[in-house]
């Protein structure tokens, strides 16, 4: 029989890398109450008629002790984070024939960022396997580059060494109607660090569930997440933070503006803290910035905590809105309504894109931002819309 | 010389139950280097007129004409009434979280003038306005208005418009809620923007008391609607005896 998904603490949810344990989905569970599941409905089926590939941007060429291979499902890299704990991601599991592996070997450290792309052909659901693996103090950036249209059901893994450090960045922007399901799936050995960062820009359904497990004591993970959520697109991040080992840190910082009428945020951060994971220190917090009416941003933390003996947790979760008010403050002042949401859309992301610390992703991540920020005005300014966007015309 | 002319405005505030009149025919004139205090009761209407000069979406011009130099101000939509010349000190002005002040002041400037300041000079105007004001250098690297004190939100009403430098003022109850040593300072410099630039200035006023600092060249009463008497100085301290109670019928 299927598995108990009716359970309400995070750390007994069941994992499974069986189709067949997770039942069909209604939309009522508790991990797709927010989702459009309709949607979904090609990647649930697991019948996978389209692919997608994973390459390496730019030259090609790799440091030494640096590997890029595609692998066979049997190679032991794989399944080695935590398993997929919802039907999309043990549907990604099923569906991948050859997996794709980025390893970087003992004690070595890449100063510049390794690109990867990763791209849907062709029509039906596609579904893929990325692999990051670092080895005991080993250090890499990895940036993974996510576009196109289509549907795709993927999983990443990552799986850090002791002493091991990788800054992971999965950025997309996805044509209209993309459908995109990922599970990202992190083990951290010993004093493994792990900065997580995710932008999401375009599609129409983007899930994302970041899956954290501190597999060994004095790990970091720091989780930051962006999206900007336009008219008819559903952006969903499900973190998942398992301290299931002593004197960890993580800290989640997700952001979502939204920008057109009908946008849909979700962001659901669930933390554990185990009852061996004594001197956790944990902060998670979710921010949304509503830009128009008719927007709408679930933001739900969870924070479960087994033990008392524990440096800190604490969770925040906050939406703002952009009203009509600010609008016209910064206009009467000469500011045009293009540039007054630029302003105020650059402050709420700036602290978070700064923290990325690498000025090349924060140049990148702010021009996409402006350029669909732009587009998205424009549309406010056209005549079919509601004359009160308009302000003073 | 730069006029504002107000010839007749009706306006109505939009709610859910449809139009609301407010302004019941307005007509104003107010040039360079003038100052116009308009006194009313509450709800009369004086930041009714305040907004729709402004351009607020809140309110609909029923009929009537507003002009900047002959332009229509009223097809303009707000920001261009900035650039065109116009400011409002708001009675209440709105927080912008997230917004440094710096950062606005300086995204402000740029589009008033149509190119960016050389950032010596611009950081440098910015801290003598700022001091001007007695507003401590801090203020810079805080979000808009968020937490100021209501005086504190006066004071930088007032900083805008001497950085900004507009053609004609409109300050809806910038006195309101300043104590007697900032009432002084913000007066300083609206008289310091009267001298330099030329400012023409509409001020909406419940007190005598600014009108010592800020001498007026004429004195409005502003009445359902409508301005329904107009005098020199006097007029004001005779309002603060009388009260409106003459005007209201
Ligand atoms: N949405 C609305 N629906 C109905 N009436 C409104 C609405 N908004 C404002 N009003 C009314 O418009 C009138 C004029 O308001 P306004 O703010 O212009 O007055 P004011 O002269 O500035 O008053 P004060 O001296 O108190 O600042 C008030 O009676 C107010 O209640
Ligand atoms: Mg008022």
């Amino acid at each position: 029989m299927g598995l108990d998904q009716r359970v309400t603490s995070r750390g007994e949810r069941p994992t499974s890398f069986e189709l067949e344990d997770f039942g069909p989905v209604s939309g009522r569970e508790e991990e797709w109450r927010f989702t459009p599941v309709d949607r979904l409905a090609g990647v649930f089926a697991a019948e996978f008629s389209g692919t997608a590939a994973v390459t390496l941007a730019g030259t090609g060429s790799l440091p030494d002790g640096v590997k890029f291979e595609q692998v066979p499902r049997s190679d032991p890299r794989l399944g080695q984070a935590s398993g997929p704990s919802d039907r999309a991601a043990a549907a990604a599991w099923a569906g991948f024939g050859q997996a794709t592996v980025l390893s970087v070997g003992r004690g070595i450290s890449v100063e510049s960022p390794i690109e990867l792309e990763v791209r849907t052909q062709g029509d039906g659901v596609a579904a893929s396997h990325l692999a990051v693996w670092l080895e005991e103090n080993s250090a890499a950036t990895v940036i993974v580059d996510y576009g196109g249209g289509g549907e795709l059901a993927e999983t990443v893994e990552l799986y850090l060494g002791e002493g091991a450090r990788l800054r992971l960045l999965a950025v997309g922007e996805w044509a209209a109607g993309a459908v995109h399901a990922s599970s990202h799936r992190a083990r951290l050995a010993k004093d493994a660090s792990l900065v997580h960062s995710v932008a999401v820009f375009g599609g129409e359904l983007v899930r994302i569930t970041p899956d954290v497990t501190f597999a060994g004591p004095g790990g970091s993970a720091e989780l930051l997440g962006l999206a900007l959520t336009d008219s008819g697109e559903h952006h969903e991040s499900r973190l998942f933070v398992d301290h299931a080992a002593p004197r960890c840190t993580s800290r989640v910082t997700y952001k979502g503006a939204l920008q057109g009428a009908g946008a849909h945020s979700v962001w659901v951060g669930d933390v554990l803290i185990r009852a061996g994971a004594v001197g956790t220190d944990t902060y998670e917090q979710n921010r949304n910035l509503v830009l128009v009416r008719g927007a709408r941003a679930d933001s739900v933390p969870n924070l479960e905590i087994e033990t008392g003996e524990i440096l800190g947790a604490g969770h925040a979760s906050a939406t703002g809105r952009f009203d009509d008010e600010q609008v016209f403050y910064l206009c009467s002042r000469g500011i045009d309504l293009a540039t007054a949401r630029r302003l105020v859309v650059h402050a709420f992301f700036a602290e978070l894109v700064g923290r990325l610390n690498q000025p090349e992703i924060e140049a990148r991540l702010i021009a996409t931002v402006d350029r669909r920020l732009d587009a998205a005005t424009q549309s406010l300014l056209t005549p079919t819309q509601q004359p009160k966007e308009t302000l003073g015309r | 010389m730069t006029v504002l002319e107000i010839r007749d405005l009706h306006v109505s505030v939009e709610s859910d139950e449809g139009g609301t009149p407010i302004l019941r025919g307005v007509d104003l004139t107010v040039r360079s280097g003038e100052t116009h205090a308009i006194m009313g009761p509450n709800g009369s209407g004086k930041s009714t007129l305040a907004y729709s000069l402004a351009g607020h979406p809140k309110y609909r011009v029923t009929s009537g004409t507003a002009t900047l130099d002959g332009e229509d101000l009223l097809t303009m939509p707000v920001d261009g009434r900035a650039k065109a010349g116009l400011f409002l000190a708001m009675q209440y002005p709105v927080e912008v979280p997230g917004v440094t002040v710096s950062n606005f002041l300086r995204t402000a400037k740029t589009a008033i003038d149509g190119e960016a300041p050389p950032l010596r000079q611009w950081i440098k105007d910015m801290r003598q306005a700022m001091s001007n004001l007695r507003m401590d250098p801090t203020f810079a690297e805080r979000s808009v208005n968020e937490g100021f004190s209501g005086g504190e939100k006066k004071r930088h009403e007032i900083l805008q418009m001497e950085l900004l430098r507009p053609k004609i003022a409109i300050l809806d109850e910038t006195d309101s809620g300043l104590d007697v040593d900032a009432l002084r300072v913000v007066a300083e410099g609206v008289n310091r923007a009267k001298q330099t630039t030329g400012l023409g200035v509409m001020l909406i006023t419940h007190y005598t008391r600014v009108l010592q600092y800020i001498r007026p060249d004429q004195v409005h009463v502003f009445v359902g609607g409508r301005i329904v008497e107009q005098g020199g100085p006097e007029l004001a301290d005779r309002l603060e005896e009388e009260g409106y109670d003459r005007f209201v019928a």
